[in-house]
């Protein structure tokens, strides 16, 4: 497999143009995506190369946009709908929540709806509260939607291939700090397994189980707790719905401890579900320190730069979350 | 205040598009359908009041000439939304009514294998892409199917029906925009039966006429009596011919009115025996019957004979669903995603 550096933005770009050069029923919709390539700059300039049929400007209308996105799927199209934030999502979520996710099955299996919805999401952007949210739990709660948390530019890549060649409606949540950044993607087209969590590093005294930028910042901390003997294994939970139960279950029996680390609101979030999941299983019996959440704080997003940082979690209190979990501290 | 009902069924005229343009076969198959949905929904009722399904169900009591009028030239490639008043249109495009009994009873034999019910009935195969439970949940849906079959520079139309509840929701003018801008096949009819749920169109409603928001949206708006099937094909025939051309979308309004309640709870409250009994007058169905006769396209006893067969057809389909399956617990979350590829 030949790879090469290219940015998160990039990759997203390029499974976008490989689905729709391999399968003519792909298009892509979304306010902005044509000539201006994108609020931040994803599309670029695949309007040029595809054309406007299927670079499509949508009107700034995101539930009429959406549904006729659902729409069109359900007809045999397979069309990738962006949101310009997830929080537009919102007024989106008749058509997603209500049609997308539950037709296949209010049919009676008679139908399917192949729509891949794009979901630039996070905080960290100085945006403040309507275009900085993580709703990626919310829609999670919805049975009939994937749910997927890319974190890597290689993993961003698949993760869009593989929306686009499910049969199901995909929810892509795309942390915005993460556009920028670089990695190896391999060239030809590839999917990234849904459902799937990885273990990206590999430790012995505690599992953190995050995603998307917080698997970086996990990451991070894990290196500075090396320094002090503290061998942290992190995994980057990729799908949000489905959960990778048995990747997380396995790992928490090694390691005995488990963190969960994510930018959403913590309560009701991803880091009860994991929580659950783990006093649910077998894993429970192995645990020698209870778990600890580490999540967005029960507010709005702020707008001042050092408030912003203080809502969500960071290198810092991540490694002394962690630090504490693992002398016995909590 | 509603519109008041007209006198009587139109004068023969045999020139006119309606009748010069289908065969005495396709008009005894529209008649044929409209009996129908009026027999399906009356014994749906009735098995309601006998206790003998549960949930909730939504009548179209005498709205059967849109229903049929928009859908008896369409194919099956050519696509339907409906809406939470959806048996008419189901049949209209083509259902059994056996396998809709059995949804209505919740079977594994029922177009939906007993997950969707009346709400979310549909015939999948004939282009119908479901009943809905959320007013103005298919504008988006028809005009995103409209979409694919310009995507794919195809032929077909896709067809959305909604209520005049609908047209103040944010998804109908969002719909209508996006269909105009990108010139999208699809026709939209508007049955306003002149009450969402129990307050009247004058109540909630900005325009007069529903059609009048057309002009916003750049499209043809026209108005029909809507219990007159004539008078509803000829607009739709002119809107799909515009759809085909590539020129667009239509509006087409229908007035008309549901002499049913809104659902079983109803207590008709918002409106008076008088209203109603004056709009039974005007049932479509005697008087679509008195017009074939007028125009010598069916004798009294080949009319008789569709009733007849009608009702064969629903007894049949009563007793059909009645013995059906009931789904086994066990398959609750059966087709909640796709296993194998698109369906």
């Amino acid at each position: 497999m030949s790879t090469r550096e290219i940015s998160f933005a990039e990759a997203i770009r390029e499974a976008l143009a490989q689905a729709m050069e391999a399968d003519e029923r792909v298009f892509i919709m979304g306010e902005d995506i044509g000539v201006y390539g994108g609020a931040f700059g994803v599309t670029g300039d695949l309007v040029h190369r595809f054309g406007d049929d299927r670079v499509r400007d949508t009107p700034i209308a995101e539930l009429g946009g959406a549904g006729v996105a659902v729409g069109a799927a359900v007809a045999g199209a397979r069309p990738v709908y962006e949101f310009q934030f997830s929080d537009f999502a919102l007024l989106a979520s008749e058509q997603i929540v209500n049609q997308a996710a539950k037709m296949r099955y209010m049919l009676g299996g008679k139908a399917s709806v192949p729509v891949v919805f794009r979901m630039p999401c996070g905080s960290g952007t100085g945006a403040a509260a309507q275009h900085s949210q993580s709703l990626e739990a919310m829609f999670g709660h919805v049975p009939g939607l994937k749910v997927l948390q890319p974190s890597t530019p290689e993993d961003a890549k698949g993760m869009i291939l593989a929306a686009i060649d499910d049969p199901d409606p995909v929810l892509v949540f795309e942390h915005k700090l993460l556009y920028k950044i670089k990695g190896h993607v391999p060239e030809e087209k590839y999917l990234t397994p849904i459902g799937k969590a990885v273990v990206r590093r590999e430790g012995s005294d505690a599992t953190v189980v995050a995603a998307a930028i917080m698997v970086h910042k996990a990451l991070e901390a894990a290196e500075i707790l090396a320094k002090e003997g503290i061998n942290i294994e992190v995994i980057d939970l990729r799908s949000i719905r489905p959960i990778d139960g048995a990747t997380i279950i396995e790992s928490v029996k090694k390691t005995t401890r488990l963190a969960v680390v994510y930018e959403g609101v913590k309560t009701l979030g991803i880091g009860a579900e994991i929580s659950a999941l783990i006093a649910e299983s077998e894993a429970f019996d192995y645990l020698d320190a209870p778990i600890l959440r580490m999540g967005g704080v029960e507010s709005p997003i702020p707008y001042n730069p050092v408030l912003e940082k203080a809502a969500v979690p960071q290198v810092d209190g991540i490694v002394e979350g962690l630090r504490n979990l693992v002398k016995g501290r909590i | 205040m509603t519109s008041k009902p007209k006198a009587a069924a139109k004068p023969a005229d045999n020139a006119r598009p309606f009748y010069a343009k289908h065969s005495k076969e396709q008009l005894k198959q529209a008649l044929r359908r409209m009996w129908l949905i009026r027999r399906f929904e009356e014994m749906a009722e009735e098995s309601y009041i006998r206790g003998l399904t549960h949930g909730t169900m939504h009548l179209a009591v005498g709205q059967e000439a849109s229903a049929v009028g928009i859908c008896m030239d369409l194919t099956d490639k050519d696509y339907m939304t409906s809406t939470h008043r959806g048996h008419g249109h189901c049949i209209g495009k083509g259902a059994e009514v056996k396998f809709m009994f059995a949804e209505f009873f919740g079977k594994e034999e029922g177009y939906c294998r007993g997950r969707g019910g009346s709400m979310h009935i549909a015939d999948v195969a004939t282009g119908n892409l479901g009943a809905n439970g959320i007013v103005g949940g298919g504008l988006p849906l028809a005009t995103g199917a409209a979409l694919a079959i310009k995507q794919r520079k195809g032929k077909d139309v896709a067809v959305c029906f909604f209520g005049d509840g609908a047209n103040n929701e944010g998804a109908f003018h969002e719909s209508l925009n996006i269909a105009a801008v990108w010139k999208l096949p699809v026709v939209y009819v508007c049955e306003n039966n002149q009450y969402g749920m129990s307050v009247s169109t004058a109540r909630s409603t900005a325009v007069k006429d529903v059609a009048t928001r057309a002009i916003g949206y750049n499209m043809p708006g026209v108005i029909v009596d809507g219990n007159n099937i004539a008078d509803v094909n000829e607009a739709m025939m002119a809107a799909v011919a515009r759809a085909q051309a590539g020129e667009g979308p239509s509006l087409i309004e229908c007035k008309t009115y549901r002499t049913k309640g809104h659902s079983r709870s109803d207590r008709n409250r918002y409106r008076s025996k008088e209203e109603i009994e004056e709009w039974k007058l005007k049932d479509p169905i005697p008087m679509f019957e008195s017009e074939l006769k007028a125009h010598g396209v069916l004798t009294d006893a080949e009319v008789q004979a569709v009733r007849e067969a009608v009702e064969k057809e629903v007894q049949d389909g009563f007793a059909f669903a009645q013995a059906g399956t009931a789904p086994s617990p066990e398959t609750v979350l059966r087709d909640v995603y796709t296993v194998g590829g698109v369906a």
